[in-house]
């Protein structure tokens, strides 16, 4: 078991024949991702990594049966990418583009929920089930099988961390960036609600960061409904207000969104925050 | 991006929302200049990217254009909150008998357009939200449909009960949401929005907040960016593809990745020592990258030691050791430098930083200690 992806993933790489989308084709399916169609339109018929490539989502879900996807094509296309896929009946979307209006997402969130599809991202390093499938541009070398579920809204830092995980023994069971930006699909909440389904993921890493509350309400969901043991990090204490920290969400504004709220908000419902990545095995075994 | 309130009035007579006359002078002999045009009694006002210019003495009524030339004059060169006033507005003062809020915000929560009014508008408004959020009411709207006039009403209902006032205020509520949405902002909003003794309705205030990930479509937006100093070394680290907040400390950092390098920032904090800045070099591994990032950072005088953290990932670490190389070529670097690498090609980055006489640290922790300790000295 795992989380939104295993090995049933069944991969489209939207933007197959561009830079990054040929590169991380290649690298996942050195991970064993199975990888069915790749989409570019105008280009159907090329081989991408021995991928077929169609002109659209719809043809690669009815000719090659994809059930996932991911875009790798600049912001400025993302948006129809997205509702592409949704459209085609595509039932996860993996969305790595950084710098999509937050206004366009609104909208596309709202189409994408109508056709019953489930978004990560924008702004996503992707998501990876070790032993199973990576979909995404996280390095599949820092990953091992194993019990600990990891949700974060950072990329780098993500690897930081699952490295400390690895190392531990504990491994992971499914690992994803739901993305920097402020309006996203998937959030904390809903990927807890997985994982307190799965039976593979025995605690929950949760790599959060300032700006928005997914954080405070995830801590009151922990507090009502979840049973696992979750660790908590939060990125930023020292991040100056009113400035935009590199991701589009991470920004402290009207004083709200503080990493210092937030570490309270986990603290008072017994999460205990990690006070640096490499504390986190020890709050865990604690726990487990 | 933040614009300046007479830029955002602009924004809103385009729609067709009301607003009193003004103009903005950047001289005190011009703001005598708008008075007397105007003929009527005006309020001064700083023009700067920060709330509470009313509190810190930076708005300023004037009866005559003598009046208007002195207060511009008091106001213009001003600090507030650490930034230098440089204009002001000069616009007709209005009689002031009610002050209500109105704006919008994108919602993350619910991820869609959010709008909200309060009858207690003015600048206590973040008090009130504190201290009564029940003042404060929210209306989350469809993005599909849009707001429909009877959601606008219902509205207003909270701020008024004459209704010639609330067909007013439904009035401006829904041509707001237009200019909302046409200028891709993150948040609008007029407060006060005011009522007078003679029962008009203006605009007295403006903010409009601009998505930064839009600007490419707003070129006409894009071109009333007003910048900072600081902002402007900010900028022109963008325009490299390196996203840089320049901070007070003394220790420099070079981050791959947001949030590795917010806590990095956090661990040297942690340990004892001062961040002097913010600098993610992004995914790609360009060596120019690593050149250009270097250069920013000696050019601030208060870093005296930089702390490399590479995460590779899509990063490889032998890029960045080859753009360190070059930056040490190329550049006057005589800051020592801590490196800590790990993951993709790590090993050929080893070889390529042997003949240098970096610090290497084997940890995050590591290298932020070693930086500290050298920053010290």
């Amino acid at each position: 078991m795992s989380i939104l992806v295993d090995k049933s993933t069944k991969l489209v790489v939207q933007g197959i024949t561009g830079r990054d989308g040929s590169f991380h084709t290649k690298k996942m399916l050195e991970y064993g991702t199975n990888i069915v169609a790749g989409v570019t339109p105008g280009k159907k018929g090329q081989q991408i990594e021995g991928v077929p490539v169609f002109n659209t989502v719809k043809e690669a879900v009815e000719v090659a049966n994809a059930n996932t996807s991911i875009l790798f094509v600049p912001a400025k296309f993302a948006v129809d990418a997205i509702n592409e896929a949704a459209d085609a009946g595509i039932k996860l979307i993996v969305t790595v583009s950084e710098g999509i209006p937050a206004l366009d997402m609104v909208r596309v969130i709202s189409f994408v929920n109508e056709k019953g599809a489930d978004l990560i991202g924008p702004n996503s390093p992707g998501i990876i089930s070790p032993g199973e499938t990576k979909v995404g541009i996280l390095p599949g070398q820092i990953f091992k099988k194993g019990s600990v579920g990891v949700v974060s809204r950072s990329g780098t830092l993500t690897y930081e961390i699952v490295s400390h995980i690895t190392n531990s023994e504990l491994g992971e069971s499914t690992c994803l960036g739901i993305g920097g930006d402020p309006i996203i699909g998937l959030k904390f909440i809903d990927c807890l609600k997985l994982f307190e389904k799965d039976e593979q993921t025995k605690a929950v890493v949760l790599v959060g960061e300032i700006g928005g509350s997914d954080e405070e309400e995830a801590a009151i969901y922990i507090e009502k409904s979840f049973s696992k043991p979750v660790v908590a990090f939060i990125a930023g204490l020292t991040a100056p207000p009113g400035k935009r920290m590199g991701h589009a969400g991470a920004i402290v504004s009207g004083g709200t969104g503080t990493a210092a709220e937030k570490i309270k908000a986990f603290e008072s419902v017994d999460v205990p925050v990690a006070r640096e990545p490499a504390e986190i095995i020890n709050l865990l075994k604690k726990k487990m | 991006m933040k614009i300046h309130e007479y830029q955002a009035k602009e924004v809103f007579k385009t729609f067709g929302i009301p607003v009193p006359d003004g103009k903005v002078a950047t001289t005190p002999e011009e703001a005598e200049q708008i008075a007397k045009q105007l003929a009527c009694n005006v309020v001064v006002k700083a023009q700067v990217h920060v709330g509470g210019r009313g509190k810190a003495g930076g708005v300023k009524l004037a009866k005559t254009p003598e009046e208007a030339k002195q207060a511009a004059s008091h106001i213009l060169g001003m600090d507030i909150k650490g930034l230098t006033v440089k204009k002001v507005l000069v616009t007709r003062a209005v009689d002031i008998k009610d002050e209500a809020y109105i704006g919008f915000i994108v919602d993350r929560k619910s991820k869609k357009p959010l709008i909200m009014v309060s009858a207690a508008g003015g600048i206590d408004i973040e008090q009130v939200a504190r201290e009564t959020p029940e003042k404060i009411h929210k209306f989350v709207i469809d993005p599909i449909y849009g707001l429909f006039p009877h959601q606008a009403r219902e509205l207003a209902l909270h701020l008024y009960d004459d209704i010639k006032l609330v067909r007013k205020a439904t009035d401006v509520i829904l041509k707001l949401y237009k200019a909302f949405m046409f200028v891709d902002s993150s948040l609008t909003e007029i407060n006060p929005f005011v009522v007078t003794t003679q029962g008009e309705t203006w605009a007295v205030d403006a903010k409009i907040n601009i998505d930064d990930n839009s600007l490419s479509r707003h070129p006409d937006i894009e071109a009333m960016r007003d910048v900072t100093e600081r902002e402007k070394k900010e900028l022109d680290a963008k325009s490299k593809g390196l996203s840089y907040i320049k901070l007070d400390g003394n220790i420099g950092c070079v981050v791959n990745g947001a949030g590795l390098a917010m806590a990095t920032m956090d661990l040297i904090k942690k340990y004892g020592g001062e961040p002097a800045n913010f600098l993610d070099i992004g995914g790609s591994s360009n060596p120019e990258k690593v050149v250009n990032a270097l250069n920013i950072l000696i050019s601030d005088k208060n870093v005296k030691s930089i702390f490399f953290n590479i995460f590779g990932g899509i990063t490889r670490c032998d890029d960045v050791a080859n753009g360190i190389v070059q930056a040490l070529t190329r550049l006057d670097i005589n800051l020592p430098i801590v490196i800590r690498l790990t993951g993709t090609n790590e090993a050929e980055a080893r070889k390529i930083l042997s003949k240098t006489k970096l610090i290497p640290a084997s940890s995050m922790v590591e290298g932020a200690q070693k930086s500290i300790e050298i920053a010290k000295i």
